[in-house]
């Protein structure tokens, strides 16, 4: 196991610090049901983190425990060397994480700049009144905060639908605009849920290169859930595979590949 | 340097033009560009610190004179400040189509032996990168967009800013070098190297002089009195003559604003936002605007249709006269002026047309409809027929004498002639120099006289001067009967219908014409959605039956005007195909600047023009296509050939001697 002081440096040159989160044998459960038991991993600084696994596998649960949306019976949520209190969505957020939904969670009557623009809320100190006013402070601050978002709407290349309602958009379009919202809280971990599901092949290119460019552009991690085994394998540092709510490999892409329980249980018997 | 002084007063280069700008409206706008949602600008004085900077970057670099620069990418201030800077360090700047692939960019690479290559992005440098095995002279590259570039290895890339910035650092030492190299060019300098796309075989680099470049922008905006607060949109490719013309040419010999779009997929939204006063749009551009407008004006409510209905009938009506300066009755001035407040001038405003003074279209024919709809919303939009080698201008419609089928009067400074063959020569002080390595070519072309043969067939019309242009002189040849064969004038009549996006008719030497049609997605699929025919891909919506009904009936209406001119009514449309795939620039049917490759498709498609002949029903097909990003597949179809009515041709009357 690594040392959690230390980083290590991917197969492409970059370098990995050292431990963001790590989840310390997390077990969750829905009354009788158990959704996780006994999971730990860890997330690094900089690093592309995948969490892979069949239907019903749990994924989405760990997502959520990772979040702060549920809370788990047994185990801890280690961020930034401290264990991390039971906590509300909004101090999650201003705690640098980011997260985008399965289920396209925008607001569907405002403009892409608006939504964008929510996302900055946690980084806005000025009161209702003092907005409403639009005077002074509120004033260099929503500048300020614009000007972010505009970086945001240009480094996605959604320029085009700035002023467009999100209501009108294509699918596709629309997960890159909750991307663009999770990334206009300038986030340290950005947790996707499966951001790449019901895509074509094309527009999973773009939100790959997207992934891609963000990690390196900005050096945010990025822990991500997803179906689609080759994205996962070309974009990850470092994958987690989950079975049944229980942890059954992670390592390197090719690590996992190789890995004889993770190839029976979910990629399927290899043959010769 | 008395040389010097003659011609414009001394402006004998672009840089020199750059200094009037800077020392006469320094405090003018001279470039915006939207970024970040906010349209940021330059004056003159500002611009001509940008690229000096750039320039003395560029020698800092050990750019020499006479070396050429490839520059890369979409229409933005800082590629076409880089063009100026070139010439100002007595380098040659060659820009390139930005969608061009990776061979063909290898290519034109590799033909003007570019040591320099200034890009706009990743997706630019990669392309470069892919290729520079081949290129032995290729040295270093400039990127402008440093983003997902951090992992690259920069021995041999730099980023624009810091050559800027290592220019500006190395001033003193530099300044005098770049001087000296500033001051030496004159009119038969080199200005600029652009490569034609060419319809057939490789591209070759047309070698355009100072002089060519100056004096056609100053005879050009004499012609449409261009000022120095006019305003324009640069969208069209950086590599495209017209562009090179407009956005550098005219704009620093008037010293007027170029505005870039913040990307392609915002450009009509820019072109609203600025609203310029000076405009150039291929036929294709005032098509899709068009098509847009009225499919919008289909899901408008009721009283609205009406409304747009009633007045657009009486635009069209007198809209045309009005604009002409024709006498028009006082009652329709003032209906027109109605129209004008509840129709027109929103719809202008939509469209981003308000304040066009001046408005081009050339490189296609137009069709009728769409360039008298226009027209009669009160916008000036004329036609002009020019080419690469002429630096543009051959003719151009003067104010109120605009008609959809002439390309206009000969342009100020240009003497045309009409070969016994039909086809159209021209001379002027824009004629080329010559085909960069090429001289057999630049002898084909033009000959000692310093006549150029355009490539085209046409006539000038008696009693207007305007000249006519019927086809692409190789192309018009004759049917088996020894009747004229004009392909080019049949397809234009077919894609005005604006379901149909292209055509390619077939026949000479043939005893009938037939033809290839594909269609256009937006207006097809706007009736499909609206007639609830469902469809899952191009392919299907163009074998429709109810699609292929409607393009037979275009066909038809096509065969009874053809049937009309009796010069040419033996190339009515027998049989048609729609085809199952959209000709493509990436497969190499169509050149980049989207005319149809005709022998290409021929040969490609040989499959289903033998059925168009052989009388078959039908034709199984399989067609490789090649993706943007330069992957291969292919795609299989089965194709419904139809028969469509021809009107009988009259045996032509021989005059009897």
């Amino acid at each position: 196991m690594l040392d959690a002081s230390e980083g290590y440096t991917t197969a492409d040159g970059r370098k990995i610090g050292g431990v963001v989160m790590e989840m310390k044998n997390i077990t969750l459960r829905f009354g009788g049901v158990k959704a996780i038991t006994d999971i730990s991993f860890d997330i690094r600084e900089g690093e592309i983190r995948a969490i892979i696994g069949p239907n019903g596998a749990g994924k989405s649960s760990m997502l959520n425990v990772m979040s702060g949306f549920y809370v788990p019976q047994e185990g801890e949520v280690w961020f930034r060397g401290k264990p991390r209190p039971q906590m509300k969505p909004y101090e999650v957020a201003r705690q640098g994480i980011a997260r985008t939904f399965q289920n396209i969670a925008l607001f569907e009557g405002m403009s892409v700049l608006d939504n964008v623009m929510t996302g900055r809320l946690t980084h806005m100190t000025t009161g209702m009144f003092t907005q409403a006013l639009w005077k002074g402070r509120a004033e260099t601050e929503e500048t300020a905060n614009r000007e972010i978002a505009e970086k945001i709407i240009d480094f996605l290349e959604i320029q085009a639908i700035r002023k467009t309602p999100v209501s009108r958009l294509p699918y596709g379009l629309k997960k890159r605009v909750e991307l663009a919202r999770a990334l206009a809280a300038e986030p340290k971990l950005l947790l996707l849920d499966e951001p790449m599901a019901g895509m074509n092949v094309e527009e999973k290119e773009d939100m790959s290169r997207f992934i891609l460019d963000v990690n390196d552009e900005f050096g945010t991690t990025i822990a991500l859930i997803e179906h689609d085994m080759g994205v996962v394998m070309d974009l990850s540092d470092r994958v987690v595979v989950m079975d049944y709510g229980k942890k059954i490999g992670d390592g390197t892409p090719d690590e996992v590949r190789s890995n004889q329980e993770v190839i029976d249980a979910y990629l399927g018997v290899e043959h010769d | 340097m008395a040389q010097s002084l003659t011609g414009a007063g001394g402006l004998q280069s672009v840089p020199a033009l750059l200094h009037r700008n800077a020392t006469e409206y320094g405090s003018r706008p001279a470039y915006r560009e939207k970024e970040f949602g906010i349209w940021q600008s330059w004056t003159w004085a500002e611009t001509a610190a940008e690229i000096e900077a750039l320039a003395l970057g560029l020698i800092n670099m050990g750019v020499n004179e006479g070396d050429f620069i490839a520059i890369i990418g979409r229409n933005r201030p800082y590629l076409y400040w880089s063009m100026v800077a070139a010439q100002m360090v007595g380098a040659i700047p060659v820009p390139l189509y930005q969608d061009a692939n990776a061979e063909e960019m290898a290519y034109v690479l590799g033909h003007c032996g570019a040591r320099f290559v200034i890009v706009g992005d990743q997706e630019q440098v990669d392309k470069v990168i892919e290729v520079q095995e081949q290129l032995h002279q290729f040295e270093h590259m400039i990127y402008l967009d440093p983003r997902g570039m951090r992992k690259y290895d920069h021995t041999h890339l730099h980023q624009y800013s810091h050559v800027q910035d290592q220019g500006r650092a190395a001033r003193d030492e530099l300044s005098g070098e770049l001087e000296r190299r500033r001051e030496k060019p004159d009119y038969d300098t080199t200005c600029v190297m652009l490569y034609t796309s060419g319809t057939t075989g490789k591209p070759k680099g047309v070698v355009l002089s100072n002089r060519n470049v100056i004096e056609t922008a100053k005879a050009s905006s004499d012609f449409d009195k261009l000022r120095q607060d006019d305003e324009i949109l640069a969208y069209l490719p950086m590599a495209w003559v017209g562009d090179f013309i407009f956005s550098i040419g005219q704009a620093y010999w008037c010293g007027f604003c170029v505005n870039c779009p913040e990307s392609a997929d915002t450009m009509m939204t820019d072109l609203r936002e600025i609203g310029p006063t000076y405009y150039f749009a291929p036929p294709r551009v005032f098509e899709t605007q068009l098509t847009n407008v009225m499919i919008r004006m289909e899901d408008a409510g009721a009283v609205k249709r009406k409304m747009f209905d009633h007045y657009m009938a009486h635009a069209r009506k007198v809209g045309p006269a009005i604009l002409d300066g024709r006498p028009v009755s006082a009652a329709d001035r003032l209906k027109y002026r109605i129209g004008d407040m509840l129709v027109y001038g929103p719809l202008k405003n939509t469209l981003g047309f308000s304040r066009v003074r001046v408005g081009y279209t050339a490189g296609e024919a137009i069709g009728p409809e769409i360039f008298d709809f226009y027209r009669s919303l009160g916008i000036n939009l004329k036609q002009l027929y020019g080419q690469t080698e002429a630096t543009v201008f051959i003719t151009a419609q003067p104010d109120g004498e605009v008609r959809s089928d002439t390309v206009g009067v000969p342009c100020p400074g240009v003497e045309i002639r009409i070969a016994d063959s039909g086809e159209v020569f021209y001379r002027s002080p824009g004629v080329f120099v010559e085909y960069y390595k090429n001289a057999e070519s630049t002898a084909d072309t033009k000959d000692p006289e310093g006549w150029v043969a355009t490539g085209d067939a046409g006539f000038i019309e008696e009693e207007t001067g305007h000249l006519r242009i019927i086809d692409r002189a190789k192309d018009v040849g004759k049917m088996a009967d020894g009747s004229l064969f004009a392909p080019k004038y049949v397809e234009n009549k077919l894609k005005f219908y604006p379901n149909v996006l292209e055509a390619v008719v077939f026949g000479n030497g043939r005893d009938q014409c037939t033809a290839f049609i594909n269609i256009d997605l937006t207006a097809v699929g706007n009736w499909a959605e609206r007639n609830n025919v469902a469809y899952a891909s191009y392919q299907e919506l163009a074998a429709h039956p109810q699609v292929m009904d409607t393009i037979q009936s275009h066909v038809e209406e096509v065969n009874r005007s053809v049937a009309e001119d009796p010069m040419l009514s033996g190339c009515q449309v027998h049989r048609f195909v729609v085809l199952h795939k959209e000709l493509d620039a990436d497969d190499g049917e169509l050149t980049r600047t989207r005319k149809v490759r005709r022998r290409i498709v021929e040969e490609k498609y040989a499959d289903i023009v033998a059925a168009l002949y052989d009388g078959s029903p039908q034709v199984s097909t399989e067609t490789e296509v090649t993706y943007e990003d330069g992957r291969k597949g292919s795609i299989r179809a089965t194709l419904e050939i139809r028969d469509a009515r021809v009107v009988p041709v009259v045996p032509q009357k021989v005059a009897a001697e």
